[in-house]
């Protein structure tokens, strides 16, 4: 049976900032620009979840699309959207919540809830801060 | 898993499509109205997407502000607003299709030093998008 790829799209909203405390403030100027500001900014996010996996003969479908938006509801939305990512998502405590973080994160988040359910694997995170800048987290099924 | 880093870059430019070693009535049969005589242009798109390990100092795979110079310095201030045929020297001898033009902007970006060019992707318009990888290894 061949593959099919299957990919759902949700928006969420949130601000960050760049700031590593191990860093002198010029240093942490110098090497994340305006993105150091201290009160943060925002960005709408565009969040692109692929799941592969062969389709049920019984249903014709890899999963219920209607669960991965459960599971993207439950996991990403409540948590992210709307939200100062440093402060507000225990998972990004600490961290440096790049495009590369967070899309590592939102695939951590994902992978067990996607997989554990028998049925379709998580093949790809993309994310998106703006149209010009996204990050892939691509499984290495493929 | 793996983590790419996508990054879009715009430049616009013109060109033609014109062998000169063929017919007038081969060009015009192989390349249409791309093969007139003055050229066209279009708002090309840049995908440049790169790989590595993800600094936990900075949250990085590769700082933004060096990898926009890079692309700026290596193509975008080559590029952008020229005539392609004329103006880039890969061109003058080579047809600037889309499929050639990826090849030429990969490899002026492999080299980039702070992380791996994974590939690129072109947009010559929101219709035809070219992606290319390099030569197989």
């Amino acid at each position: 049976m061949p593959m099919i790829y299957i990919t759902r799209k949700v928006e969420f909203s949130a601000s960050h900032l760049y700031h590593n405390p191990e860093f002198s403030a010029e240093e942490n100027r110098r090497v994340f620009g305006k993105c150091n500001n201290p009160h943060g900014h925002g960005h709408n996010y565009v969040l692109e979840v692929t799941v592969a996996g062969e389709p049920d003969p019984r249903t014709g479908m890899v999963l219920d699309l209607k669960e991965l938006k459960e599971i993207l509801q439950r996991e990403i939305l409540d948590r992210m959207d709307h939200r100062f990512l440093n402060y507000e998502v225990p998972e990004l405590a600490g961290k440096i919540p790049t495009t590369e973080t967070i899309a590592t994160t939102i695939w951590t988040l994902l992978e067990p809830r996607i997989n554990d359910r028998g049925q379709g694997r998580l093949h790809r995170v993309r994310l998106y801060e703006t149209p010009d800048l996204y990050v892939d987290c691509v499984g290495n099924g493929r | 898993m793996r983590v790419v880093l996508h990054r879009r870059y715009r430049f616009s430019a013109s060109h033609r499509l014109h062998r000169a070693g063929w017919t007038e009535e081969e060009n015009r049969r192989v390349y249409g109205k791309c093969a007139n005589p003055h050229g066209h242009g279009h708002n090309y798109v840049l995908d440049v997407a790169v790989s590595g390990p993800v600094d936990p100092a900075t949250g990085m795979i590769t700082n933004l502000a060096e990898l926009d110079g890079f692309v700026e310095r290596e193509i975008l201030a080559e590029f952008d607003h020229v005539y392609l045929n004329e103006q880039v020297p890969a061109f003058r001898e080579t047809v600037p299709t889309t499929e050639n033009i990826c090849r030429e902007v990969f490899s002026r970006l492999r080299g980039y030093p702070h992380a791996r060019l994974e590939y690129i992707g072109i947009e010559e318009t929101g219709a035809n998008s070219f992606e290319y990888a390099g030569e197989a290894a």
